[in-house]
């Protein structure tokens, strides 16, 4: 359904756009409907950029992204299918207003034809099936609801929609630990419904939770994806290993990563892209001394 | 015993009334202890970090007292309290990249700094303190801006523990950061306690995973008070209070998969601290909640250093 192949961004940057540095660098990756996939990685190593450019608010620089084959657009036709949701809930309202409007921007650009009474069912639907209380959600301004709360309204907007991708990014790592679980249900619960979602974040343990499918990026390009288990259970490029043993967990004791004696990339006689470990999970070349 | 906190009251002034953010807390911390303390947003845990180092202009003591190393700290006498501050009680913020000076080098900000408290710098300590946390010494040299997240972080923590300071307040500092430099920071916290540059510390996040990895005793807040007090093992094995119990519930890990495991986050918000209900403040969300709770729980010692507020402990 979404594709990306051989995706690069380069940003200008310096006084005057002289230097330009490369944030994505050659990403391929594919989500199909009804599926999760994690796109992990630490700052700066180009996750965000990866999901602005599917939302077609960046151009890409090279490669190209499609969506059930067609070239992302950004415009109305796009947006009706691929929605985004940040990080940031606050930032994501205008304080000014309350929170409902974003219920009537949709209404206004996408639907004006819908009669009220209809549309004020099909918001209530949309609430409820996010598994908010309409009556305690309509009418307030962003500051009199909790970020959770916020969170889940942007869901239902997107809901409102009809769309088959969402873009998540970040999305709970200003709530709380409970609320955080949550949202994230809620998230598996659409996806049997047949919505696909790319789960942007940092947190590991989040996006195992979720995502058939796990993308490890490092410095803009990917390390090691594949099915979530494979790239967890048996992570083969020493990058993943590293961000694994850094994870605090609540039984075990901080080790550290088990350094990789082989570059697998080489051994399987990758050459260039992506180098295929087992059925699936892919692996780029883990830059030990020997390679 | 290093630090004594005794039926602390902090209310934060509103204009619909007072906010009871913490409300009668008391613990005690032992010399070279790490105390982390957890709970959701809005729990009093910033709180309570806050009223050890510096009460803002909204928060206002109604009672109870703070004794560090046998003196009674003033925490509502702002200008008493600096002769405390950085030397007794030090603290490292959050945000460290709006904690240092933009505008100055961080060898001249730091100079400055330790001269405002009338001592000088000792240079070879310094750098002795940041090859300890792994900063190069070119640091020293260069704008705050030309830093990276977790080196501005590791910076503030040396400065902050420079004159050795008896309670270390750390609020949330690797919420900002990458896992692998939260684990780096993480253990440069530890190594400040065992080098003996801090006695005490208490360790505010809102992540229990981690907290098991640096405390060794773990304080969980709910809505202003003490919930449960334990060694961390104690708390993240056997704990007693159901809200410990289903906050680690709600906890994802690594390898816990939703087609397997679903885990359940806790249904509910915490109450208005504006007005909180009498008993129990957890009694609305609490699945094993009786007649009982309608009544406020003392905080009892169950077993040795357990400490649980809760009937149905």
């Amino acid at each position: 359904m979404l594709r990306l192949d051989d995706v690069t961004k380069e940003f200008r940057i310096g006084a005057f756009g002289g230097k330009s540095v490369a944030a994505v660098r050659g990403v391929s990756f594919e989500v199909v409907p009804g599926e999760v996939v994690s796109l992990i990685g630490e700052s700066g190593s180009g996750k965000s950029t990866i999901g602005r450019m599917i939302l077609g608010l960046n151009p890409v620089t090279s490669g190209s992204i499609t969506f059930d084959g067609l070239p992302v657009r950004a415009g109305k036709e796009y947006y009706r299918r691929v929605q985004g949701i940040f990080q940031d809930p606050f930032s994501s309202f205008n304080p000014v207003f309350k929170a409902d409007r974003v219920f009537t921007m949709i209404k206004e650009a996408y639907y004006p034809s819908v009669p009220g009474p209809e549309w004020a069912a099909k918001v209530e639907e949309s609430l409820r099936d996010v598994r908010l209380n309409p009556g305690q959600v309509l009418g307030k301004y962003p500051h009199q609801l909790s970020g959770g709360q916020l969170q889940r309204l942007l869901i239902a907007r997107a809901l409102l929609l009809d769309i088959k991708l969402l873009v998540a990014d970040e999305i709970t790592s200003m709530l709380d630990a409970s609320t955080r679980i949550d949202v994230l249900n809620l998230l598996a619960e659409l996806k049997v419904r047949g919505l696909s979602v790319l789960y942007i974040t940092h947190d590991l343990s989040l996006g195992t939770y979720l995502a058939e499918r796990t993308v490890v990026l490092r410095r803009g390009s990917v390390a090691e994806m594949g099915p979530t288990e494979r790239v967890f259970g048996d992570p083969l490029h020493p990058y993943t290993r590293e961000l694994l043993s850094a994870v605090p967990r609540l039984h075990e004791t901080w080790d550290d990563a088990v350094p990789v004696e082989t570059c697998l990339y080489h051994l399987k006689g990758g050459t260039g892209g992506l180098a295929e470990a087992d059925p699936g999970h892919f692996v780029a070349c883990a830059q030990l001394e020997t390679c | 015993m290093s630090l004594q906190v005794s039926e602390l009251r902090v209310y934060y002034r509103t204009l619909k009334g007072d906010v009871r953010a913490l409300d009668g807390m008391t613990f005690e911390l032992r010399d070279g202890e790490i105390l982390g303390l957890v709970g959701e947003s809005g729990c009093g845990k910033s709180t309570l970090g806050k009223s050890l180092i510096r009460m803002d202009g909204r928060m206002r003591r109604v009672g109870g007292t703070v004794t560090l190393d046998g003196h009674e700290l003033p925490i509502d006498d702002d200008r008493r309290m600096n002769d405390y501050r950085f030397r007794e009680v030090s603290l490292i913020p959050q945000y460290a990249m709006s904690a240092l000076n933009p505008t100055r080098k961080i060898r001249r900000m730091v100079t400055e700094l330790l001269r405002s408290r009338g001592t000088a710098l000792d240079t070879a300590e310094l750098e002795r303190r940041m090859d300890q946390v792994g900063l190069p010494r070119e640091v020293l040299d260069r704008y705050p801006i030309e830093l990276s997240g977790g080196m501005k972080q590791r910076m503030v923590m040396v400065i902050s523990t420079l004159l050795d300071p008896s309670l270390l307040i750390a609020d949330e500092v690797t919420s900002a950061l990458d896992v692998s430099t939260q684990k780096a920071v993480a253990r440069a916290l530890l190594g400040f306690r065992d080098s003996g540059y801090v006695k005490s510390m208490i360790f505010v996040t809102h992540d229990l995973a981690l907290t098991h990895h640096i405390a060794d005793t773990i304080m969980v807040m709910y809505a202003g008070k003490l919930a449960e007090k334990a060694p961390a093992d104690v708390i993240v094995k056997a704990p007693r209070h159901p809200y410990t119990r289903l906050l680690l519930e709600s906890l994802p890990e690594v390898g816990v998969r939703y087609t397997e495991r679903r885990l359940e986050g806790i249904a509910g918000s915490p109450p208005s601290l504006l007005d909180p209900p009498a008993g129990c403040r957890f009694r609305d969300r609490c699945p094993i909640a009786g007649e009982e709770c309608a009544q406020e729980p003392p905080v009892a010692e169950l077993a040795p250093d357990h400490h649980v507020a809760c009937w149905k402990a």
